[in-house]
This record gives C-alpha cells, structure tokens and sequence, in this order.
C-alpha cells in the first residue's frame, strides 16, 4: 500500500446505513447484479494501479439505461457515493472504490449499437472496448484513431474519463478530437445528450469538459465518435541516436520542415534494451535513444515524407535508418514500442508508470534531473516517450517486497512530476489525476483555480457524490501537502525559461 | 516579444464591477456584435492587453494576449511557415484573439483540420470574481484538472475575460489548389467521402447553389495527383485565395446585407442541404449551410434538430427569437449552475449566450 492514506477525513463523510439502499436496488436490478459479499467486491478493489486497493461497500453492474438511472437516483437520495468502472485500466486510481460507496460496473454496456460507414460514425455502449471499435469498422476500411496501448482492454467510457490519447494522436488528436457526442445521466439520474453528429452544437461546450473528468460529472452511458478511412498506405522507420538530446533535436528538426508524422515514439537505452529482450523487434541496442517515426498518407505524400525524414535524421546525426520493409517489419518495429510496459515488469518485481508532459525543447534537461532524482533514491528509471507532443513516461522500477521501496518510488515520482511543471508542463498527459497525482495539482494550481475547479464540480454533482476525493484536491489537502503557496510564477528554479 | 500587459488593469476592473454589480460587455474589436443576443453593460475593451509573448515553431505552439489582432498571429506564424488550422475569419484586419477564441467560429478548413476549440491549448482568464486564473498551459496533451480552456471557447465572454490563449499551429502545406466541379449541391458529402478515401488531402468545399469548389492542399505530388484525377477546373491561385477569404471573411456577395437574416446551420454529415431553403451556401462538405430569407423560426430548428443538427440565428436579429436554439432542461440548468460558478453576480455578458431568464 501506498505511504499516504488513499482518502481524507473530508472524503470520507459519507457515513449511511446502505441496508435500506440495497433492498431498494434488489427490486430494480438482476439477481447478478449487485454484489455485497467480499468476495465478490475483491475483484473490483483496484485498477491499473495495482498498489492502491480498497473495497466498495456494494458493487452494481447495471444492464440498462433505466437502471443506471435508478440506480444514481436512489445513491442520490441516500448520499451515497459512486465511483464509475469502465475496464479498470486507469492508471491513477481513477476507477478506485469508495470505502463507503457504491462501485458502478458499466461491463454489461458492451454492445456497438451501429456503424454507419456511410457518414463514419460509430454509436456504441461506454463498456465496449477501445479495439473493438476499429475491429468493427475494419470491413468498411475505417479505424477509430485515439489508441492507447491498453487498447485490448480499455473501455470507450473509460477513453472519454480520461480523455485518453494513443501513439497516433500527434496527427490524429486524442479522445477528445474524436467523439462527436455523449448521452450521460446525471447524479440525480437525468439522462441529457451532450454533443451531436454535427461538427458543433449550441451552448457552451460541455462535451470537452466530460473528457477527462475522470467519472466526476456524470455517468457516460453512450459514446458516439467519428471514423476515419484508413491511410492508402504507411511507413515505418526506426533511427538510432548516440544520446537522447539529438533524438530530441531531430523530432523539432521534424516539425521544423513542416512534417507531422503519424506516430512518432522515443525509447531510451535502458527501454529498447528490455524491448529487444522481450520481443526481439531488431531494435539498435547500442543506441542511446530511438525514434521510430510512421508516415501515413497517399503513395506520394508518403514518398516526399520519407524522403524529407531521411535527410532530416541524417541531418541530425542519426547513426542508423531502418526502412521497414514489409507489413511484417512494420509490425515488428511497433511491437517492441507497444509492449514496451511488459517489457519493463520482466527486468524489475515492480515499476510505476509516470506520465508528465513538458515542452519537448525541455527533453534532454527532464532526463538528466529524472535520471539524478531516482539515482538519490538507489532507484532506476527507463523511458518511454510520445515524442511527437512532449508526453513522457518514466518508468520507475522498484521491488514492493524490499521494504521502503514502493516510498521511494512514490517520492521520485512525485519530485517527477514536480519536475514537469517547473519546466512549463502538465503532471499528466493522459493518465489523468486520480487519487495517484492528487497532492501535485497543489503543484500545478493556484487556490482560486483549485476552487474555480471545485464550482464546476458542484454545478454538476452539488452534493460530491460521483467520485469523491479524486482528481480535485481539496485545500485543506494542499494545505497540508504544504504547496499551495507555490503557484505559477513563484516556483523553484525561477531562472529556467517556462513558455 | 510585443505589446503591453493589462491583465492586472482588467482583472481590478472586473473586480470592482463585480462588487459594485455592475455589467460589463467585453469586446475585442466588436467585429461580432452582431452575433448572439445583444448585451447590455459597460464595453470592457481588451484591445490594449495585446502582443505575441511566445512563439516556438518547433514546439507547435503560440501564446499571446487576447487583444492581440489575429492578423498580427497569422503574420507572424506565415513568417515561419506555418497557420492556424481552424482558418478563423478575419475582418479588416479588426479581429482579436480573444474575440476570435470566445466566439469559437471557424472556417472552411474546420472539418478537414480541426475546430478553434481543437487547438486551443490553455488560457488564462479572469472571472466574474475579479480572479485571474490560468487553465490548460502550452503543451499537447494536459489532463490536469477540468478542460476550462475548451470550456471557455465558444463561452462568449460569458464565463470569464480571456487574457493569454495557447494554442496549437501547424504547418502549412507546401502546396495547395482549388478545383471548380460540376456537381448538384446533394453530392457533396459524397464526393468529399470518395477524395478522402483516396487520400486526396480535401481541406475546403463549398457549393454555392451552381457550382462546387473543392480545395486540396498537401505536400506537393499529393497536389498534383488530386489534379490529374480529379475532373475540374483548376482556378488560378489568386483568384482562388481571394474566394476562399471572402467565404471566411464573409464578403462573397452571398452575405451581402446586414438586415436580411442569415441562419447558420450545422448538419450530421450526408444530410441533404438543399431542403432548407432556396438561397443558400454550402460549406464544410455539407455539415454548415448558411441560408438567407425569412425561414419561419420554429419550424426551422425543428427541422435541423430532427436531422440532428441546430440552425442559429447569425446575423439579422427577429423579434422573440433568440440568437442560438434552446437548450434541454438538464442541459439548461447545467448551464445556469455554471455560470454562477464562474460568474455569481452576473457581471460577464450577460444574457449573450443566453437570454438572462435562462442563464444568471
Ligand atoms: C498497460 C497499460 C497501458 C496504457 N496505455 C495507455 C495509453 O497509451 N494512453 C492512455 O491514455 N492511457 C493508457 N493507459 C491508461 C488507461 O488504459 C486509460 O486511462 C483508459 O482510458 C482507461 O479506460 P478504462 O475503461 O479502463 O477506465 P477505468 O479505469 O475503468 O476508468 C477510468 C476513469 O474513467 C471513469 N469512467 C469509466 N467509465 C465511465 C463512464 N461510463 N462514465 C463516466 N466515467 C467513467 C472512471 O470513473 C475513472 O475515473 C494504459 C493502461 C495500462 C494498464
Ligand atoms: C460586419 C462583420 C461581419 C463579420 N462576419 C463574420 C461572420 O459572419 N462570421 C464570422 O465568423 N466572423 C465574422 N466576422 C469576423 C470577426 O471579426 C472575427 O471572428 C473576429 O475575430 C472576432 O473578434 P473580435 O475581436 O472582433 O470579437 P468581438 O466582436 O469583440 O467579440 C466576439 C465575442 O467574444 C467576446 N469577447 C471578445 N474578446 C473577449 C475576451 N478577451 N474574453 C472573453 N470574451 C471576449 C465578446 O464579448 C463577444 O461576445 C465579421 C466581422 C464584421 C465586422
């Protein structure tokens, strides 16, 4: 278990009799679902984030639209809480339960209600899985772009909490850029459909503030997002780097020509070594650093691509160009990036996936400073990188097992993430908040922001029952975490140049 | 880099507005006052707090001051290069930053390269508390906190003042054309369908009632080849930019006439534009008509709202109709509750978005 208790004082003021609320949701749902024994509730007593555990008082697994109204009405008039599930993947606590909730498991929404290739438009249940989308719109030769890599597993409701982004989002954007519209129920149970199959709708723009919500404003019960043609035709390339800050040169050496690859990834010696050990993709393992670089379009814009990114790699003093030569190596290449996560579990008992974005030009300093931050705690780091928008992810490896390790871990991600907002970042690109990086948004936030944060929250849930204690901290928490006097403009390092 | 900064200035004045109750009408350059519902307040001018504070092309991002005119953004991102995506109509030069991102309205390249919206990265904005906050920040990908920045565009002024905006550029294409096309006005969702799917890099395509005008721009050989298999005439390249300026700019004589209406209608894709009225223009392959004459209000909307779209009122005002289509009951108490979380007195444009009874 973590250092620090996973939920306040403030965040546990939920404290109801739940009988009365289970015999009232005995009548409105199917014998399976609801659950109360402990061994049930197991199953669901972490996410992604696998050292943070807690059971729910109740799991609900609804089937229909109707019940999961009920089911917010009935919590709603009880003031119980609820914590919304996708697949569980999050990786910040994000589907964590509440002690004294109910866990709102939306699995059984797994159906695609329609494919229209027509108008490239998927209508499909929150539960249903980020792969399955482009599975069933491959016989039209259409894809669903945003691809995380747990996108097996990973729920399109769980995509839009954590406005979730892929290796392909540099040029295709992340969840946020590809759905069109949303139905969500709200904590009172009110069914409203935020968005439309138009390219705007009126009133203010409620649907960019569901994505990455993180299950605080509403249950989402019905995904719709836009499809795209799959590109005529894709190209793979791998260059090798001596160190890491002329891979980082060449990425803007890139955009500088005005190239926006499809997917454009970095991998550090420590990472393409553990890859190359796992699925032997071919990777330069004398290479400090990576970049693998896929350009998809028309035959010819591909061909003028691959001829600029060759000369500007050159340029930039890649030590060796792998072209793919086939389908098969293009696959390859990809595979040792994308299992780059299983890789690591292999070479350390335990490792914690960080995810701080920075101003890519801030690449080579954020190295050095992570690698001398796990270095004071005898811990290594591998990364992992989404060159292309500044999304990194140190992986921090540790043995849970060793005692004061996980701390350790803890602390240098923290001092991680702490890094990433000095230098004019984010302490999350995509993973979300959760109960994982709630202390650092003391960090990134000033007070009224915190509080700016807090009224949005109440205008959709007024009494703070969906989710409570994630992704917002209160003050009091900052107070005590000891930051909150530290805001933008006043942070340490005041000499570096923040954008 | 340039320009002078105002926020503390607009953040007192917002301030003592909002303990003296007072309302204040935020403009740019004003180019929009003809859009949404008109707002009664103090004009609280912006146009001083201007000035580019940052551009790194390699990062793909610019920060400036919400005064700053969008033509001074575009000049100094062409300088190197690259544009906004979203193509934001630009009038006389007059429009600003902040004008441009509070009123959200894109142009012809929107569903082909993304909406204002799409590309705005962070803000800082003031409330209607008097608070200057910061949202968002300069890099792609942020979670961090609620999407105020999103939030904020498109809000009219109605959330807050914006300040300072990040936002994303891109490159712009090595090379670009523009093909006049024999086609009907019900063709367009699937001609544009048939030049994707081909990779044709479509980034613009109007009918405007007699004919079709299909814009692609690209690296060079993807040009070309959109040329050679495409059956049209290709325009000269002058006479090309200027049409597609006056489409964004709204001074192609369609829009001709302040008085008369003119409905924007946003479609589903594939929708048949052709069934609203007799005089339209077509943009965006189909999904935005923009109609003029007398359409009866009520039936109008129902209809875009059947289809599932939503037709507002743009320009032209009606007595007892309001500029943008009604909200559902959720939706609308959504709104009012967000407002005041913003804007407890009621201080910031009010009534622009909507009318006070609904929003305050
Ligand atoms: C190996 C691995 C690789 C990963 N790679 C990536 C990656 O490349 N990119 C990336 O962005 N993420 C990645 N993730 C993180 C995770 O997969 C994503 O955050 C994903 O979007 C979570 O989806 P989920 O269905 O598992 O959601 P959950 O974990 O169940 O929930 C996530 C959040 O969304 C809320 N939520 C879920 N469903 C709903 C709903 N129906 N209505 C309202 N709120 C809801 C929850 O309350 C919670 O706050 C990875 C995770 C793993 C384990
Ligand atoms: C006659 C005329 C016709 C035009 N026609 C069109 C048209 O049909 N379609 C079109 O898209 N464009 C049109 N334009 C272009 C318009 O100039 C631009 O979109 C412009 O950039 C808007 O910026 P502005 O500074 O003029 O905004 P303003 O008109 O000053 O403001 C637009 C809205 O944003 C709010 N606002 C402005 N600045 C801020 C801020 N800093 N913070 C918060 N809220 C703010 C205002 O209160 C107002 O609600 C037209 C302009 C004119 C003069």
């Amino acid at each position: 278990m973590p250092a620090h208790a996973l939920f306040r004082d403030e965040d546990l003021r939920f404290d109801v009799d739940v009988d009365p609320l289970i015999d009232a949701l005995r009548q409105v749902l199917p014998e399976e679902g609801l659950i109360v024994h402990e061994a049930g509730l197991r199953a669901y007593e972490c996410d992604g984030l696998a050292p943070y555990k807690q059971l729910p008082r109740l799991v609900v697994v609804p089937e229909t639209i109707e019940q999961v109204q009920t089911v917010l009405r009935l919590c709603h008039e009880a003031g119980v809480p609820v914590v919304t599930r996708g697949s569980g993947t999050s990786l910040s606590g994000g589907s964590l339960p509440h002690p004294q909730g109910v866990l709102l498991a939306m699995g059984k929404f797994n159906r695609i209600r329609e494919i229209d290739h027509h108008r490239r438009i998927a209508r499909v249940e929150p539960g249903v899985r980020n792969l399955a989308i482009t599975e069933a719109a491959a016989p039209y030769g259409l894809y669903y772009a945003p691809d995380p890599s747990s996108q097996i597993a990973c729920s399109i409701g769980g995509n839009v909490g954590e406005n979730a982004g892929g290796v392909h989002c540099l040029k295709y954007g992340l969840t946020v850029h590809n759905v069109l519209a949303v139905k969500v129920i709200t904590m009172e149970g009110e069914l409203t459909t935020i968005g439309s199959e138009s390219l705007d709708s009126p009133g203010l723009d409620l649907l960019a503030l569901m994505h990455g919500s993180e299950g605080m404003l509403g249950v989402i019960v019905e995904v719709t997002v836009k499809l795209l043609p799959n590109p005529l035709t894709k190209q793979v390339l791998m260059a090798s780097f001596a160190d890491v800050e002329s891979g980082g040169h060449a990425v803007a050496g890139l955009i500088a020509r005005g190239i926006i690859p499809g997917g454009l990834e970095m991998m550090d010696g420590a990472a393409i070594q553990a890859a190359e050990d796992f699925v032997q993709a071919g990777y330069d393992t004398d290479a400090a650093a990576i970049l693998i670089c896929e350009l998809d379009g028309s035959e010819a814009e591909v061909a003028d691509q691959l001829k600029a990114v060759d000369e500007c790699l050159r340029d930039h003093g890649a030590t060796r160009i792998q072209v793919a030569a086939d389908d098969e190596e293009k696959a390859r290449f990809w595979a040792g990036r994308k299992a780059a996560f299983p890789a690591v579990g292999r070479i350390s008992p335990d490792y914690y996936c960080m995810d701080g974005t920075i101003p890519r030009k801030q690449l080579a300093y954020v190295l050095r400073r992570i690698s001398e931050i796990s270095a004071a705690e005898a811990l290594e780091t591998v990364n992992v990188f989404h060159a292309g928008d500044g999304n990194l992810h140190p992986l921090i490896l540790f043995d849970g097992n060793q005692p004061g390790q996980l701390e350790a871990a803890e602390r240098v991600g923290s001092a991680i993430l702490q890094l990433c907002v000095e230098v004019g970042g984010t302490v999350t690109g995509e993973h979300g908040v959760g109960v994982e990086k709630i202390n650092e948004m003391c960090v990134q936030f000033a007070g009224a922001e915190i509080e700016q944060f807090h009224g949005i929250k109440a205008a959709f849930d007024e009494k703070g029952l969906l989710n409570p204690g994630k992704a917002i901290p209160t003050l009091n928490r900052c107070a005590e975490f000891g930051r909150l006097h530290v805001h933008n403009g006043e942070l340490p390092h005041p000499e570096l140049e923040r954008l | 880099m340039t320009g002078t900064d105002q926020s503390e200035a607009l953040r007192e004045r917002v301030a003592d507005a909002a303990e003296q109750g007072e309302a204040l009408s935020i403009t740019g350059s004003g180019s929009k006052h003809f859009y949404g519902n008109p707002v009664q307040g103090s004009a609280l001018d912006i146009r001083a707090h201007r000035g580019i504070i940052s551009y790194e092309p390699t990062e793909l991002v610019l920060t400036a001051r919400a005064g700053t005119p969008i033509v001074e953004i575009e000049e100094a991102l062409t300088a190197e290069g690259q544009r906004l995506a979203f193509e934001p109509p630009q009038f006389n030069g007059g429009g600003t930053l902040g004008g441009v991102v509070a009123a959200g309205l894109a142009g012809p390249r929107r569903p082909y390269g993304g909406a204002v919206r799409d590309m705005v990265l962070g803000l800082r904005l003031i409330n209607g508390r008097g608070e200057l906050m910061r949202f968002g920040g300069e890099v792609m990908k942020n979670v961090a906190g609620y999407d105020v920045a999103r939030l904020n565009t498109g809000a009219l002024g109605t959330l807050g003042v914006i300040t300072e905006v990040s936002l994303k550029v891109l490159p712009a294409p090595a090379a670009r054309v523009t093909l006049e096309v024999e086609a009907d006005p019900t063709q367009c969702h699937d001609l544009s369908e048939q030049w994707l799917r081909n990779g044709r890099p479509l980034s613009g395509m109007i009918h405007d009632g007699e004919r079709l005008y299909a814009r692609f721009e690209g690296t060079t050989s993807a040009v070309d080849d959109a040329v050679a298999a495409i059956d049209g005439k290709a325009l000269e390249p002058a006479a090309a930019d200027a049409f597609w300026q006056s489409i964004r700019d709204q001074r192609h004589a369609f829009f001709a006439g302040d008085e008369e209406p003119l409905w924007r209608i946003s479609l589903p894709p594939a929708s048949d534009p052709t069934v609203y009225g007799e005089r339209f223009l077509i943009d965006w392959s189909g999904q935005q008509l923009w109609l003029r004459g007398h359409p009866e209000p009520h039936n109008l909307r129902a209809r875009a709202a059947a289809e599932g779209g939503s037709a507002t009122l743009f320009r032209g005002r009606i007595d007892g109709v309001d500029a943008f289509p009604p909200l559902d009951a959720v939706q609308a108490r959504l709104h009012r509750n967000i407002k005041k979380a913003f804007d407890p007195h009621g201080i910031l444009n009010p009534g622009r978005l909507y009318p006070d009874a609904e929003v305050s």
